[in-house]
């Protein structure tokens, strides 16, 4: 099938929301060619559990697309129009099943050396679309926050090296009751400016209390559904046929309910969790990858305005000579390796920070937790300065404030 | 917002110029276009009959950042003080293949990029380099041997090609699966131990057999099961037990052909930073100490080339469509390009080469060092090394 034979009927099983905008583009999407409409139907499925940025986004990208004329379209399309596909990903359920042709997709566009080509003409799409589309700048000042070092008394090699250069480094923030200072500025930001999933916290082990009005997403409250989803998990490996794309299949399929979680009071909240464990890669097993991964996934669908992401040692991996001792331990954290994996994350937190709107007004503070070493980042910070003053957490906030 | 975004290939160039300038300057290294004399692997047809090759690959993708580049140099301290000054250095070595680590090191034994199933356990489509040695050369089958984490790479040895294929191949040794027939019935902890690799961290190809596997510990391994278990419980990582197993081979059977794959650092999958630099270091020393092997056993000192090389690198930390250096997925410049390292025999010592190769070189041009015609390959000989 392509998406030219696209009928009404062809969306019955959407959810209604999701149902209803793609009835209202369908003439639009039947002239658009098969290496992309999957992609586009992706985002369209999952419209009803979508944080409100993403749906306004995924409305503005179809309204952009209908206004195209037909050769405006020629020349958006050309490059994807000459991607060639098999006749088994045209005849695969790409309707309903649209996260598992991009897998499909993506492999093949592999094996036949045409990802390369997929590359430019998604690049060359994606550039379009952001100029086409009217600028949302954001509501305040985006700013974001990385505790990093949980339980590390003492560390030797220099921190954050890869953000001193875009920013300011302090040696001496004073530590005491740092950490409230900055849990406040997130409730101040988020009474002074409330925005449905507009202000985070994220927590790799047990959150602190905190206001209302915050997203709060933590790797302990999660524990429940982690267990239960490697238990679903190892089930299916034992399964005869079972390999590695049959697994992400079903993984992709997986509903909260799936899980025990259809009760869920926030089911926009509760889907963008279970995703978190099906669509990231070693976030069911270390703390410090689900904190990362949960900022990457707030700041790209949620653009959060605000963002503190609290990172806590991970569980130790054992060496080879352990584990062929037989002798079953107590897990054990590594609090010094959850630093190195935490100062990486906090980098890229900060990067996926600024991909998004308003970027250049931005503000980020990573701070070494019971610590006096922090960077700040900020439109008026001196990028690659040192301070060696004793300053408060306060007064850092208000240095990247604008 | 972000800085100006470079092209694939600038980016590409800046990172080649980083590893040439870092080499240059850290280890005193020339220029490789500035040296015009022949190489002195011209005047080694004598010895060819002894000569002996010795290819790794540098476990499981890893970045110019966290190895050659300045930034990365404290992760490899062994092959940058050791190793580099004796060597010939790549520094662009780009991979234009499908980035799985099993089909990529197939791509790399046959000299062709591989379409096969990553995650199968499935022959190359093409004929491998132990192929072509054996056959051209008419080498027995204990001459060639590769060395392999994981179940996947069960049938890396040898294609199904007409004219090649079963028989004429390599033997494979999976030291991993070893220790699973070794240990059966124990009671350590096989499910984190065994898993296959780390970009299916859950899944294990099923293979057949098992006990004319563990006869080849004491027949040509020449220790017992027992032996081998209770070594393999001192070592930290699979990656040490293939070092063990490779030495082993060397000593016992002296393959002229010897092809090691390092896997720890593929951990990155896990999303654990530290993990994915542990296993560099552990890697980078595991080389060293190989090198040295290479030097004091009688069979190879003196007369053995050994090439050093990722098979790819990792994801860019700026590329939005990955994360970072945890995988490999995007195709970008930084995951497609990486270095080589060639020591040993017939090699110039300290020189940097700044022109592109492709990593489907490598089979033409051990096919020159050695002898051998490797008629379907579809790279180029390195006339810097051949």
């Amino acid at each position: 099938m392509l998406p030219r034979d696209l009928k009404a009927e062809s969306f019955a099983a959407y959810p209604p929301d999701a149902k209803a905008l793609i009835l209202s583009h369908l003439d639009v999407v039947r002239e658009l060619p098969l290496a992309f409409v999957p992609s586009l139907l992706r985002q369209v499925m999952e419209y009803d559990y979508s944080f409100p940025v993403e749906r306004s986004a995924i409305e503005s990208e179809l309204k952009i697309l209908e206004s195209l004329s037909a050769a405006q379209r020629h020349d958006w399309f050309g490059d994807f129009t000459g991607i060639s596909l098999s006749s088994a990903l045209e005849n695969s359920d790409w309707i309903n099943s649209p996260a598992q042709f991009v897998e499909q997709e993506s492999a093949y566009l592999w094996s036949t050396h045409q990802l390369d080509a997929f590359r430019k003409a998604a690049t060359q799409y994606g550039d379009r679309l952001e100029n086409e589309a009217q600028p949302h700048p954001p509501a305040m000042q985006r700013m974001g926050f990385a505790v990093v070092g949980q339980g590390v008394a003492e560390y030797r090699d220099p921190l954050f090296r890869n953000l001193r250069k875009h920013g300011t480094w302090f040696s001496q923030v004073n530590s005491n009751g740092a950490l409230q200072t900055i849990l406040s500025e997130v409730e101040e930001r988020a009474r002074s400016r409330p925005t449905a999933y507009g202000h985070w916290y994220v927590d790799g082990s047990a959150p602190i209390a905190c206001g209302s009005g915050i997203t709060c997403v933590s790797y302990e409250r999660l524990g429940g559904m982690r267990t239960s989803l490697l238990k679903r998990m190892q089930a299916a490996i034992a399964r005869p046929g079972m390999g590695p794309e049959e697994l992400r299949t079903l993984l992709a399929r997986m509903t909260p309910a799936d899980l025990g979680m259809e009760n869920a009071s926030d089911p926009v909240l509760s889907r963008f969790q279970l995703k978190l464990f099906t669509e990231g890669s070693g976030t069911q097993i270390y703390s410090t990858i689900f904190a990362q991964w949960t900022a990457r996934e707030v700041l790209r669908r949620a653009q959060a305005l605000t963002l503190l992401v609290r990172y806590a040692p991970r569980q130790r991996q054992r060496p080879m000579n352990e584990l062929l001792s037989g002798k079953r331990r107590e897990p054990e954290v590594d609090p010094t390796g959850s630093l190195v994996d935490a100062e990486m994350g906090a980098y890229y937190q900060w990067i996926d920070q600024q991909r998004l709107p308003g970027a250049e007004q931005s503000a980020f503070i990573a701070w070494f937790e019971g610590h006096g070493d922090a960077v700040a980042i900020g439109p008026s910070m001196p990028r690659g300065a040192e301070s060696h003053s004793p300053v408060e957490m306060r007064k850092l906030i208000s240095l990247v404030s604008t | 917002m972000m800085p100006h975004s470079l092209s694939s290939r600038e980016v590409a160039r800046r990172v080649s110029c980083s590893r040439r300038d870092f080499l240059r300057g850290a280890a005193g290294l020339a220029l490789g276009s500035a040296i015009s004399q022949a190489s002195p692997l011209l005047r080694a047809e004598s010895i060819r009959k002894k000569r002996k090759v010795v290819v790794v690959t540098f476990g499981g993708g890893a970045r110019d950042q966290e190895t050659f580049a300045p930034e990365g140099q404290e992760n490899i301290p062994r092959m940058l003080n050791e190793l580099a000054p004796q060597s010939s250095f790549f520094t662009h070595v780009s991979n234009e293949g499908i980035l799985g680590h099993y089909v990529a090191t197939a791509s790399l034994a046959t000299g062709v990029y591989e379409t096969l199933n990553n995650f199968a356990a499935v022959a190359p489509e093409h004929p491998t380099i132990f192929e072509y040695f054996r056959k051209d050369l008419r080498r027995p089958s204990s001459d060639a041997w590769v060395v392999a984490p994981s179940n996947g790479f069960n049938r890396i040895g040898e294609s199904q090609v007409r004219g090649f294929g079963p028989g004429l191949g390599a033997r494979v040794i999976l030291p991993k699966r070893l220790l699973g027939l070794a240990n059966s019935g124990g009671t350590a902890d096989y499910d984190h131990l065994l898993h296959d690799n780390y970009e299916t961290p859950l899944y294990t190809p099923v293979l057949a057999g098992g006990e004319v596997e563990l006869q080849q510990l004491e027949s040509i391994l020449k220790f017992s099961v027992d032996d081998f278990a209770s070594h393999a419980r001192t070592l930290s990582s699979p990656d040490e037990l293939s070092l063990y197993i490779a030495k082993r081979l060397m000593r016992e059977e002296a393959p002229s052909l010897l092809w090691i794959t390092m896997h720890d650092i593929d951990v990155a999958h896990s999303g654990a930073y530290s993990l994915y630099i542990e296993g560099i270091r552990r890697t980078d020393r595991l080389c060293a100490e190989l090198w040295k092997a290479i030097e004091t056993e009688p069979e190879y000192a003196g007369n053995t080339t050994m090439f050093v090389l990722p098979d790819f690198g990792r994801d860019s930390d700026l590329d939005a469509g990955g994360n970072g250096f945890q995988h490999h997925r995007t195709g970008d410049a930084a995951s497609r390009t990486t270095w080589m390292m060639v020591l040993g025999a017939g090699v110039r010592h300290g020189v940097v080469y700044n022109d592109p190769v492709q990593s489907i070189d490598l089979v033409p041009t051990i096919g020159g060092m050695l002898g051998f015609s490797p008629s379907q390959s579809r790279g180029e000989l390195i006339r810097e090394l051949a």
